[in-house]
């Protein structure tokens, strides 16, 4: 089961919005419905699932409707129309007091202005969502201790927000957010105040935080670059309807409309792309043929390399033409000529990342994973071909 | 000819008969605001002069600074010197009482008409009437559900002097940033919760001031309270009027002047130490 499920979710601002519901079905636009009714659409049928675990970006242009789309998940507004399932429960139908379990237990949320009580110490901020539920003073200071240490800000409990840096400041939004341990963390442009270097700290750690502890985050922003970064799924709205749900190489690679791809079109790929989008199938040997049998593979595929892998296709090196050559005159085993320092890097590196090993490396990089066992190669050539546009992507073993 | 509205009768009846219907409540309220008046009465006018003098010069010094403290101790010793000390106390018993009615009725005031539009477009122009109709006209009600002295006087100085305490309240709560509402209401507060950890707190500075201004309303009113048997300094100052004698006037007034100095130099830097305090 899915941990967030909407259907239908439509909201329309302004007096007696009901009458536009019809309007929208029949696939009026936002401006059009506007023009006649003076109603303004903030959300349009949404419908999406949102799995345990993952990092769900909403991503759009200012006025498309993410703020409004956030604030229905946890009922901050009341729909117009349609349903919001958290674990299977439409939260649309709950009483104020159901609600209140939901947002004190399930839900929390950070925001981009931080939101924090000026009249509260760092400590009492992060209590907050437990001191309301009645939880009582040390084991609430304990846990909201936890969830300072978890975000980098021990030793701070005790200042006041106002004397803190934008950084540090979200953290403590991130600290009260994860205090009462939801399921679900909403961060509507979480980051979005804070300044570049920081933004990308910011996210670093977000990433490093939700792989030890696994929530399901719905994160707000306009920026494609950071959507791109930390999203498992991207949606993209446009006048508050959703154009297009999918991870972020579905969304570069293949856009859903015209809308999508402007969105995506300066976008710097050498971001998006990793090496297991370039990397081709590698020539292998293993080290007890001889050097003439690794010449002869070299000729038949028309390459300068062969890689050298045991039985488990772990990687222990690579023999190039020149000394295969060498070593076939003088008599020499393949062992001897093996050159075991080579370039390696992991499936999920960016492109931009690997850009540099790639330029000064004399042989292809060995894409290799955690136990060493070679998956492919990186050709210089490819890296360019995929950062010029190319969608001919090979997608190697 | 249309034969006027008998409004002046109506409202006669109307107070009559809530003077029949509902004397028992009223019996209680003078009960209340008479002891209460008495209680502050009894507290700074038994001690010595000196002694109570001593002791607002530390209040104001522990509120305030320096300046003030040295304001209150020189102005309260001319006082007493010019042989005020006595009604200048009665009055202060009269306005803190006021006071206290004021802020125990209006600041749960000014917090339910900023919890709802409605209530506070019922609200504000009762203030309005309140404010505009003239000081004196509080006193005919005031006189005949509680009759003369100071219980009328407390009375008509709370009615007069309640609105910027109500209007400060509803505006200080209104105030509160609305991001932080929103996240109060994000991690599952209740009304009350939200009200008395986020609301209230912010709003402080503001209902402070409010407090503030309702203080000096209710100073304003002595002597207007005077005419219907309250006592205090204000009797002075209308017996100098009557009889127009300047010399007792001035030094009337100026005991006046003195309290009310003291009085909003005190609250202010209440006000101010709680900014600073929440910043
Ligand atoms: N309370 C409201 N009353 C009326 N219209 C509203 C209200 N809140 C939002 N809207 C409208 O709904 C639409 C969506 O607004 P929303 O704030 O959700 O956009 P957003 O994508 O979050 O934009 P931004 O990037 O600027 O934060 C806009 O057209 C906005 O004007
Ligand atoms: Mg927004």
């Amino acid at each position: 089961m899915p941990i967030i499920e909407v259907k239908g979710l439509t909201k329309i601002f302004g007096p007696n919005p009901k009458r536009a519901i019809a309007m929208l079905a029949k696939g009026l636009s936002k401006d059009r419905i506007y023009q006649e009714t003076k109603l303004t659409v903030g959300v349009n049928q949404a419908s999406f699932t949102i799995e345990e675990g993952e990092i769900f970006v909403i991503m759009g242009l200012s006025g498309s409707g993410k703020s409004t789309l956030v604030r229905l998940l946890n009922r901050l507004i009341d729909p117009t129309d349609g349903q919001v399932l958290i674990q299977g429960k439409d939260i649309v139908k709950m009483s104020k007091e159901q609600l209140r379990e939901v947002r004190r237990k399930q839900i929390s949320m950070v925001f981009q202005k931080f939101a924090l009580f000026p009249h509260r110490s760092v400590l009492e901020n992060t209590e907050y969502g437990l001191e309301i539920q009645g939880i009582d003073k040390s084991e609430r200071r304990k846990k909201a201790m936890d969830a300072l240490e978890l975000v980098g800000l021990k030793n701070w409990e005790n200042s006041r927000p106002d004397q803190l840096s934008g950084g540090m400041q979200q953290r403590v939004g991130l600290a009260r957010g994860l205090a009462n341990d939801p399921d679900v963390l909403l961060m509507d442009e979480a980051f979005s105040a804070l300044d570049p270097l920081i933004r990308k700290d910011m996210q670093d750690e977000l990433l490093e935080l939700q792989s030890r502890m696994k929530k399901t985050i719905v994160f707000i922003t306009h920026d494609l670059d950071e959507a791109l970064r930390i999203g498992d799924r991207i949606a993209l709205m446009k006048d508050g309807a959703i154009v297009q749900i999918g991870t972020p190489e579905e969304i570069m690679t293949n856009p859903a409309n015209e809308y999508v791809e402007r969105f995506v079109e300066d976008v710097d790929l050498s971001k998006v792309l990793t090496a297991s989008h370039v990397m081709k199938r590698p020539v292998t040997i293993t080290p007890d043929k001889g050097p003439r049998v690794a010449l002869q593979f070299m000729k038949e595929h028309g390459v300068s390399n062969v890689y050298v892998v045991d039985g488990a296709r772990k990687l222990l090196g690579v023999v190039n033409a020149e000394d295969a050559s060498q070593a076939v005159k003088e008599g020499k085993k393949l062992t001897d000529i093996l050159i075991e320092d080579v370039p390696t890097v992991t499936a999920d590196t960016f492109l931009h990342e690997l850009f540099d090993q790639v330029s000064q490396a004399k042989v292809p990089l060995a894409v290799v994973d955690d136990s060493g066992r070679l998956s492919g190669i990186v050709i210089r050539g490819a890296v360019l071909a995929a950062l010029a546009g190319s969608t001919d992507l090979e997608v190697g073993s | 000819m249309i034969p006027k509205i008998p409004l002046s009768h109506w409202v006669d009846q109307f107070v009559e008969w809530l003077d029949t219907h509902i004397s028992p409540l009223f019996d209680l309220i003078k009960a209340t605001i008479g002891f209460t008046v008495d209680s502050f009465e009894w507290v700074l006018t038994m001690p010595p002069a000196l002694v109570v003098i001593l002791i607002f010069t530390a209040l104001a010094y522990a509120a305030a600074r320096t300046r003030v403290a040295l304001f209150t101790l020189l102005g309260f010793l001319l006082v007493w010197n010019l042989g005020y000390w006595d009604v200048t106390m009665q009055t202060l018993a009269l306005v803190l009482t006021a006071a206290i009615i004021s802020i125990v009725l209006g600041v749960p005031l000014g917090i339910l008409s900023a919890s709802s539009n409605r209530i506070q477009s019922i609200v504000t122009p009762v203030l309005d009437f309140m404010q505009t109709m003239p000081a004196f006209v509080y006193l005919l009600p005031a006189v005949s559900f509680f009759s003369l002295g100071m219980v009328p006087g407390v009375v008509a100085s709370v009615i007069f002097a309640i609105p910027p305490t109500i209007r400060l309240t509803n505006l200080g709560i209104r105030q509160v940033p609305k991001d932080l509402v929103e996240a109060a209401d994000a991690f599952g507060s209740t009304p009350m919760q939200k009200l008395i950890k986020l609301e209230i707190p912010l709003a402080v500075p503001t209902i402070m001031a409010g407090i503030n201004q309702t203080i000096m309303l209710s100073l304003s009113m002595v002597v207007i309270s005077s005419m219907i048997g309250a006592q205090g300094v204000g009797v002075d100052v209308l017996r100098a009027v009557t009889q127009t004698e300047v010399g007792v006037g001035f030094e009337a007034g100026l005991a006046v002047v003195i309290l009310a100095v003291v009085l909003d130099r005190v609250t202010q830097s209440l006000v101010q130490n709680k900014r600073s305090g929440s910043k």
